[in-house]
């Protein structure tokens, strides 16, 4: 990408970041001029206060969550790439699965996070890392395998007249169409990952960790440390977000979603 | 990559007969028909009478009910093992994902080449084809016209002894058709290969061909073969020859006589496409 390139995309950001600098002031104004109680909604000014004085707890506990998010994401993500791999050599073990894949891509997984729980030791990030893996696991599942069968039957087609084998086909036809919906499944993932964790941790966890300080400051009226430990868990969220975007960027420039900034 | 025997047909097909089970359709209906070395032989007729799958069925790509096709005297199999066939679509099937000087590399990494080799060859298609600026391209950056002479240089880059082009101008307006069909002439006479050309326009198979296939539909058979005697260069103003609209109109007369299960706007279709 070119410095130009750079600059334009630069200044596609300016209305959002305005957008957003303009309802943090609307929030802090109302919140004054209204007399809202700190426990209804804290300031943003003593939010971001809290995430300075207590980060030598806020922070670290971040880390914590944000490493059984991570480990829960790769995890949910290799299967679900793996397993489509294998259903998509078998075209009727596809057929079959694929709806059932659909089906539990619909399943509220979080609901299972007690469970998850007591399965594995609460105190353990083990249990997190199983939960964010489980929510990850069947988006990247069902959009890895309809990457996987959407190859253009023509490009095979013209691999066949090449004597190209079925290795030869898969290799640069059916995983180049697929990785543009691998990353769309990735990116949901990395979402997906972080809410698994910090829900997780609102069932027990160690004391440690983000979603315990939520929980159990909520409980006793500190709320804006709670509201700092979210503004902690939304940067580690985005950061996560934005890593993926960013390789996938590199990776495949060339799908239609990204084209148009290249060009 | 030539036959051991002189003279012998690049492509014989004998007896080639292929219905589709649902329905018992018969597509094509004892088809035999050889061609030969630097021949340039379009297949023309209306929708239904088999054109394509017949080319499938020389490409390998589609297998005959009965009858055999023999490529370079060998199975039409081993000589796509082989990597005899290049093909060209109607639209141009280009991988998004290689830029335009991969696209074109793409059989000759598949053939083994090494790098150098490579590099070489698709240097010298891009300057057959007269897109040396746009080497690193990527296809969707690119016209439908220019899109269609990357897949032409692409199937003619490893030197295939039989392209096989199924309508490969069938998308694009009539001035880059024209334009194509020029430089798909130079490029064949500079690699004299073997072209089999499936196409809808009249005018457009004779202006390219040597020889001119008429098929009828339901079921798909020869109605009738045309040379093509117009001298061997030809030029913008073949297209202006009065021995050039008499082979249209005998082609025409062909495709109206013997293709009486025309449809109406399938005749229309291929009066149209002549024009």
């Amino acid at each position: 990408m070119s410095a130009r390139g750079a600059g334009r995309r630069l200044r596609e950001w300016i209305p959002a970041v305005v957008v957003f600098v303009a309802a943090v002031g609307l929030w802090e104004g109302l919140t004054v001029a209204l007399d809202v109680q700190q426990f209804l909604l804290p300031r943003p000014t003593s939010i971001v206060s809290s995430f300075w004085t207590d980060r030598h707890s806020l922070w670290p506990a971040g880390w914590y969550t944000f490493k059984e998010a991570l480990g829960g994401f790769a995890l949910g993500s290799v299967l679900g790439v793996l397993v489509a791999s294998a259903v998509a050599r078998f075209r009727r073990v596809g057929s079959a699965l694929l709806p059932l894949a659909v089906a539990a891509n619909a399943v509220p997984v979080i609901a299972f996070a007690p469970i998850f729980n007591a399965w594995f030791n609460p105190l353990s990030p083990h249990s997190k890392m199983a939960i964010a893996g489980v929510l990850c696991f069947t988006p990247v599942l069902v959009n890895t395998l309809r990457g996987l069968q959407s190859a253009s039957p023509r490009q095979i087609e013209l691999m066949r007249s090449y004597a190209a084998s079925d290795f030869e086909i898969w290799r640069r036809v059916r995983v180049p169409t697929a990785l543009p919906y691998v990353f769309t499944a990735l990116k949901v993932a990395s979402v997906l990952a972080m809410i698994g964790a910090v829900v997780g941790e609102y069932f027990g966890g160690a004391l440690t960790a983000l979603g315990v300080i939520i929980r159990s400051d909520a409980q006793i009226f500190q709320f804006d440390t709670a509201w700092a430990a979210i503004l902690v868990a939304s940067l580690l969220g985005l950061t996560l977000y934005g890593s993926v975007a960013a390789v996938e960027r590199v990776v495949v420039r060339w799908s239609p979603e990204l084209r148009s900034a290249d060009r | 990559m030539t036959s051991s025997v002189p003279n012998a047909p690049v492509v014989e097909l004998a007896g080639i007969t292929k219905t589709f089970a649902r329905g018992d359709i018969t597509a094509l209906d004892h088809i035999d028909l050889a061609l030969h070395a630097g021949e340039f032989v379009s297949l023309i007729g209306p929708s239904g009478c088999g054109k394509s799958t017949l080319l499938r069925i020389v490409g390998d790509l589609v297998e005959p009910t009965s009858g055999t096709v023999t490529v370079n005297g060998k199975s039409a199999r081993q000589a796509r093992a082989d990597g005899d066939y290049g093909i060209v679509f109607q639209d141009a099937v280009l991988f998004d994902w290689r830029t335009v000087s991969k696209n074109i590399a793409l059989p000759l990494e598949l053939l083994g080449w090494d790098r150098e080799r490579r590099r070489e060859r698709v240097e010298r298609m891009l300057e057959l084809v007269e897109l040396g600026g746009f080497a690193d391209h990527h296809p969707w950056q690119l016209s439908g016209g220019m899109q269609q002479r990357v897949a032409i240089a692409r199937a003619f880059a490893f030197e295939p002894t039989l392209l096989l082009m199924d309508e490969p101008f069938g998308a694009l307006d009539e001035m880059t058709r024209d334009r194509l069909n020029l430089e798909l002439l130079s490029i064949w006479r500079e690699l004299r290969s073997t072209v089999v050309f499936v196409t809808h326009s009249i005018s457009e198979a004779v202006f390219l061909s040597t020889r001119v296939v008429v098929m009828s539909p339901r079921p798909g058979r020869i109605a009738g073969v045309v040379e093509i005697d117009l001298p061997a260069l030809r030029t913008v103003e073949t297209r202006e020859d009065p021995r050039f609209f008499a082979l249209v109109t005998q082609v025409r007369e062909l495709l109206r006589t013997r293709g009486e299960h025309l449809l109406p706007e399938e005749e229309h279709a291929l009066m149209e496409g002549s024009g």
